[in-house]
């Protein structure tokens, strides 16, 4: 799907003669090359995962953290550039203590797309800031129950049941699709989400990759939190059993 | 000390604006208040004692006022003084802990670490001449450690095995200097503090009759709910205390 931008590509200001600003579809680029980052919506919560490429083997399991606590009640699992997503972070966190300040209650989740959306947005606006090479899926728990929201590169940002961006987006669109999200504990939902992400991960192409979950729901305490280690082993053994069985075929 | 020079009218008046500023930002006196504060280590962590008294003056005005608050998971503070700055340091304190949690590190602030960020806040204020004006019991325990400090709105701190603020540090501390043990059972530390905690009823005109005692341990923090001592009028010089008194006519 690569066209080439000739002269219209050079500044987020400018758009093209079809009405396409090519900065923004290069900056996705950047997303689309990344690892696979998934969020659904179960019935009782979100859970979010994130298929964490190891570039060495010198790197220390457990660094390099993807999926961010942005308040108590809601996280940031980010696709793309990490010291973008860093900045996106860092933004959203300060957004909900402030309205917290402000308001006296926790960010309702929507509001929070929304702010990291327009923040998003704003740099797509001027010739002299880029967009953020890297797009947010954002999963949390308020009066209004879990939530799930994607912010793309663009400044987009819809509400979903389930989210995949990255390397194999598509592949995991398909699968989430497969599943019955409304019958599905947030307990059941991480199972789930590890095979997806075992399930996508191209072998050939990477080599290693750590997989990064986390979850807000009623059994976290609406609190959002990394998979217990427990679940999360548990989780890997499920899903390498099934990448086994799956070839075994 | 700043000078603004302002132009009224084309002539040039000058404004001592500093001295303006400051008499509307200072904190010049306290409000509602909340008197003492006990505080002791006992064998397995820490337990620190209260009235719900909100005194406004000299007023008896608020009864149910929650002085003892949880900071994070290994630390409990007591404060006494303005009540309003109080929650002012609660909303400090809240911050610094959700900052922490959202590291997710495996990490957690201990009391010694919140003290002392307490600290630096209260000496700050002091040096600016707009002192928050309370003064604080912080006690925790973290991996089998025992603490417990003082902090007050000047900034001086220390840590002991029982502490006491206001009329506490007068009526309490001798008590628990000559009958404070290191090895207290949970009982019989709250024997020892209720026994505190009668004479500050007696004594100090600014407290009621309804106590609310905490513990922290390494298993958690209870705050237990609050309630009354038993008290004892019947002193022979108290019947008939005006008798032999001269009239007024």
């Amino acid at each position: 799907m690569s066209s080439i931008g000739t002269g219209y590509d050079l500044s987020v200001t400018t758009f093209s003669p079809d009405g396409r600003v090519f900065q923004i579809e290069y900056a996705a680029k950047a997303v689309d090359n990344s690892g696979t980052v998934i969020g659904i919506k179960c019935k009782d919560g979100i859970v979010l995962g994130v298929e964490k490429l190891i570039s060495s083997k010198m790197m220390l399991a457990g660094s390099n953290r993807r999926i961010h606590s942005v308040h108590r009640h809601s996280g940031l699992a980010v696709a793309g550039l990490a010291a973008d997503g860093r900045q996106i972070v860092a933004r959203a966190k300060s957004e909900a203590t402030n309205y917290e300040k402000t308001y006296g209650e926790p960010i309702p989740v929507k509001e929070l797309a929304d702010r990291v959306a327009s923040y998003v947005h704003l740099c797509t606006l001027y010739w002299w800031l880029r967009p953020f090479g890297c797009g947010v899926i954002l999963g949390g728990y308020d009066r209004d129950g879990p939530q799930l929201y994607m912010v793309e590169p663009s400044g987009i940002s819809y509400r979903y049941f389930g989210a995949a961006m990255g390397k194999g987006r598509q592949a995991a669109k398909t699968e989430i699709e497969k599943l019955k999200l409304s019958e599905m504990t947030c307990r059941e939902g991480v199972i789930e989400v590890a095979k997806i992400i075992y399930g996508v991960h191209d072998e050939a192409k990477d080599k290693a990759f750590e997989l990064e979950l986390s979850w807000v729901c009623d059994e976290s305490n609406r609190q959002h939190q990394k998979v217990p280690d427990d679940l999360l082993n548990e989780a890997i053994t499920a899903a390498k059993a099934a990448l086994e069985e799956m070839d075994a075929d | 000390m700043e000078l603004q020079l302002s132009m009224v009218d084309g002539s040039v008046c000058m404004k001592d604006s500093a001295k303006s500023e400051i008499s509307s930002e200072r904190t010049l006196y306290p409000y509602v208040t909340g008197t003492s504060i006990i505080g002791m280590k006992y064998k397995d962590g820490v337990i620190l004692a209260s009235d719900t008294a909100g005194s406004y003056g000299s007023t008896l005005r608020y009864k149910s006022v929650e002085r003892i608050k949880q900071v994070g998971d290994h630390t409990l503070i007591g404060a006494s003084g303005e009540i309003s700055d109080f929650q002012e340091i609660m909303r400090y304190l809240d911050e610094l802990i959700l900052y922490d949690k959202m590291w997710d590190d495996g990490n957690s602030l201990g009391p010694k670490e919140v003290h002392n960020y307490l600290n630096r806040i209260m000496y700050n204020r002091r040096n600016k001449f707009n002192p928050l004006w309370n003064s604080l019991v912080l006690g925790g325990v973290k991996k089998g450690q025992k603490y417990l400090g003082t902090v007050n709105m000047i900034g001086t701190h220390y840590e002991d095995d029982h502490l006491a603020t206001g009329f506490g540090n007068h009526l309490a501390r001798p008590i628990l200097r000559s009958e404070w043990r290191e090895d207290l059972t949970f009982e019989e530390a709250v024997k020892l503090i209720e026994k505190c905690l009668l004479v500050l009823l007696y004594r100090d005109r600014s407290s009621i009759n309804k106590f609310q005692i905490a513990k922290i341990t390494d298993e958690g923090t209870t705050i237990f709910p609050p309630y009354a001592l038993k008290t004892f009028w019947g002193f022979s010089h108290f019947q008939n205390p005006s008798k032999g008194a001269a009239g007024t006519w």
